[in-house]
């Protein structure tokens, strides 16, 4: 009887975690730098890893074995050179290994050069602003009405019921498929962070400076991200939507957007 | 051993002047130790009890509690109360009561300006903590106080910056005071590389303080007169510069995380050798490795900046840079289990404290390593990642230290055993509380929860829900503290020595420590050899 209702709450709280789609570790994006940084933050995973397992162990070892009430007296060396050269030229080789990839794909994710297109993204307190320098495309992005509703103070509104709660926009950015997007960010007001982890960006909206960054998407659909510096009350509330799109698509989506304004 | 017990029956000898007098003009450096402590307290549950506010409200999505305005106020005031009010105060209380007892100095070298030092303290946090009733609320910008989001704070604005200026002045004599004691007023035969690595952490410390209070300093003034007095340092409308601030900041804020981790290796390193039966291993390379932590943390600040929009070969420099500090931290990690192998070691709470100190710091390094990566830092910052790591270099880190310390001088402080079954059930409920609270944190930052956030995307639920719990869970397991402390007077007598494996100036004097100490310079040679 006990054990059936353990189970069955255990079954309960598996199907429940697995309805939240939750995730426990980095997205591996949709671009190619956005895998490179998935597999460099891997590659220092397993490092701390193995040194983990290396340092843990010998503590453990050691308090196992190394005990009073195990009768042994206490040794009296405190000092060796040797072990200490060893374990300082140890990490400074793990370091060499870790470094030279990592400063690899910063070269290229500095490279923003021949972008195929360019969208000027300005952070508002609390919404963002895109305009398509190539086209005259430029809309005001903030959170969308199921969300705004929910989101305040004991509305009564589960947000287990709202849709991407918090992560949904009313205008979402809309970028075509294997295209070199830059984005060129700037502020109105104080500091914003724009963020999407699919993409591997996050770039500091500053008011009187303008960023870059850039990135392609290898697939469509939908990412999403938020503002990443705190930036006041509803820095919580300024969600961000990118919508990768065929090449074809963006364009009618341009030109609906043309025809509209 | 006994000269020092002898001096505190010498005629000239006096106690303490009786009533509040005894606190308000006290020069006396185990008084005013003990000051910083119990500050220091008070400020770990006022920061604690902000915390709890964060965490009750993060519990489940929605905003159940409070508005998101005060949530930011709760942020920034828990940071800086238990970055400046908790955490800083504690070590110096423990360097104003143990440095003087451990180089066999009567009192700290500037008794007046100790008392001063301590005495700035209540009277910041007082302004600091009066901002919660002002038209507006406390300071909501972070604590970090980025420009131009701080200088939308309303009427509390001058009060953060004051408060700020009169902490950072505290903190400056208090380093003045300790470099002079620890150079001029070592026992004569104790010569630099002879000191305990408690007093050469803090020495190390005191300089760090010296070199960036003052940066900080300057760094709220330019505040200051762009607010109030029309000039545009970090105004982009005037020409001035946002990024310029967060440059001043971490300029400051970097060598500000080791002034608060620094003297945390220096208790471990004392309370391990103890309990390890064995002398810690590789003393001289310690002071080395510490020196040299100090040194980096002045060339690495802009690692907190990965996207303002560096360029690629500033990128790259503070990456290395930044990397480096794994070597050194690394050395003090393998001498710190090079001492416990092949000790005869025991577990009192100083020593479980130290341990977990060392298991669990070592996990907030390797989330420090993984951090340094810049690329990767793109997708970490300021995210709960972030949060996690170092959650736990401050907390299983620089606090745990603090109880270890606690717990290991008490008895010289009080001259009883404190309940030895509370303090373990009090260390394993901090200790496993303090994981279930800030392990979750790393899993929600790598999904995406970006941190200052009152309210979140379900799909980050389960992991806040358990965060909090444990949160709730820590702040409780902290009131056993208290408890043991005051019971501790109900404790059996200690002596001299307290811990059979105790090395060192301290524990020749007996216990509790008598008002006055070392009268004439003791021996060190002498007592250290005693011991050995």
């Amino acid at each position: 009887m006990t054990r059936n209702t353990i189970l069955s709450l255990l079954g309960l709280a598996l199907a429940g975690t697995a309805n939240a789609e939750w995730a426990l570790n980095m997205p591996k994006g949709i671009t190619d730098l956005s895998l490179e940084t998935y597999n460099l933050h891997m590659m220092v995973f397993w490092w701390c890893v193995g040194i983990g397992i290396v340092v843990f162990g010998v503590m453990v070892i050691s308090l196992i074995k190394h005990r009073k009430s195990n009768n042994v007296s206490p040794a009296t060396f405190s000092h060796s050179t040797t072990a200490e050269v060893i374990w300082t030229a140890i990490p400074v080789i793990i370091l060499i290994l870790i470094a030279v990839p990592t400063a690899e794909t910063m070269v290229k994710m500095e490279d923003s050069r021949k972008p195929d297109m360019s969208i000027v993204v300005t952070g508002f307190q609390w919404k963002w602003h895109y305009k398509y320098q190539d086209s005259d495309v430029e809309f005001y992005s903030s959170l969308a009405r199921p969300s705004l509703e929910a989101r305040r103070k004991q509305s009564g509104i589960d947000p287990f019921a709202v849709e991407n709660y918090l992560l949904e926009v009313d205008n979402p950015v809309v970028v075509p498929r294997g295209a070199k997007v830059r984005l060129l960010f700037t502020s109105n007001d104080v500091i914003h962070s724009w963020w999407v982890k699919d993409l591997a960006i996050k770039k500091d909206a500053i008011p009187g400076i303008v960023n870059e960054a850039w990135f392609r998407a290898n697939e469509s659909g939908t990412y999403r991200g938020q503002c990443a510096e705190l930036c006041g009350k509803d820095h919580g509330y300024m969600p961000i939507v990118v919508e990768v799109v065929e090449p074809a698509a963006y364009t009618a989506w341009v030109n609906s957007h043309d025809a509209e304004q | 051993m006994n000269t020092a017990a002898h001096d505190s029956h010498d005629h000239d000898d006096h106690g303490p002047v009786k009533g509040i007098r005894r606190w308000l003009f006290s020069t006396n450096h185990k008084d005013i130790g003990t000051m910083y402590l119990i500050f220091s307290l008070t400020m770990f549950f006022i920061g604690g009890l902000m915390a709890m506010v964060i965490r009750s409200e993060l519990a489940i999505p929605g905003l159940q509690f409070v508005h998101p305005e005060f949530f930011n106020q709760m942020t920034t005031m828990h940071a800086l109360i238990m970055v400046f009010g908790a955490v800083m105060p504690a070590f110096v209380g423990l360097a104003n009561w143990m440095i003087p007892l451990m180089i066999g100095a009567p009192d700290m070298a500037l008794p007046r300006m100790n008392n001063w030092s301590f005495w700035i303290l209540p009277v910041a946090f007082s302004i600091l903590l009066s901002t919660l009733l002002m038209p507006g609320g406390s300071p909501a910008g972070g604590w970090t106080m980025y420009p131009p989001l701080v200088l939308q704070t309303g009427n509390a604005f001058p009060f953060l910056i004051f408060s700020v200026h009169l902490m950072g002045l505290s903190s400056i004599m208090g380093a003045i005071n300790i470099i002079v004691t620890v150079i001029n007023m070592r026992a004569p035969d104790m010569s630099l590389l002879k000191m305990p690595m408690f007093v050469w952490t803090w020495l190390i410390t005191a300089y760090l303080l010296i070199a960036v209070m003052p940066v900080l300093a300057g760094a709220v003034t330019m505040l200051l007169t762009d607010q109030f007095f029309g000039t545009s340092f970090f105004l982009a409308a005037g020409g001035g510069d946002p990024v310029m601030f967060q440059h001043i900041f971490w300029f400051f804020g970097h060598p500000e995380v080791y002034i608060m981790i620094l003297p945390a290796f220096g208790v471990v390193s004392e309370i391990i050798p103890t309990f390890a039966r064995k002398k810690l291993f590789g003393h001289d390379s310690m002071v080395y490795a510490a020196s040299c932590i100090a040194f980096l943390s002045f060339i690495v600040w802009a690692h907190h900046m990965f996207t303002v929009g560096m360029p690629l070969t500033g990128q790259l420099f503070f990456m290395f840079a930044t990397m480096l500090i794994a070597v050194p931290t690394g050395v003090k990690i393998f001498n710190w289990v090079a001492t416990m192998w092949r000790g005869s070691m025991t577990f009192e709470t100083p020593m479980l404290f130290s341990l977990a100190f060392v298991f669990l710091f070592t996990i907030g390094g390797f989330s420090g390593l993984m951090l340094a990566v810049a690329p990767a830092d793109v997708q970490y910052h300021d995210t709960y990642f972030v949060v996690a790591h170092f959650h736990y270099v401050l907390v299983p880190g620089s606090v745990f230290a603090i109880m270890a310390g606690a717990y290991y001088w008490l008895p010289k402080w009080t001259g009883h055993m404190y309940n030895e079954t509370l303090g373990k059930v009090h260390f394993w409920a901090s200790a496993i509380f303090v994981n279930v609270t800030f392990f979750p944190m790393h899993f929600l930052g790598l999904a995406g929860m970006p941190r200052r956030i009152p309210d979140y995307s379900t799909q980050f639920a389960d992991f806040n829900t358990i965060a909090s719990i444990g949160a709730i869970g820590f702040g409780l397991s902290q009131l056993l503290f208290v408890w043991v402390l005051l019971t501790s007077r109900k404790g059996a007598k200690a002596t001299d020595r307290v811990w059979e494996g105790s090395h060192g100036l301290e524990w020749t004097v007996p216990s509790p420590a008598p008002y006055h100490t070392f009268a004439t310079p003791p021996k060190a040679r002498i007592a250290n050899e005693a011991f050995e």
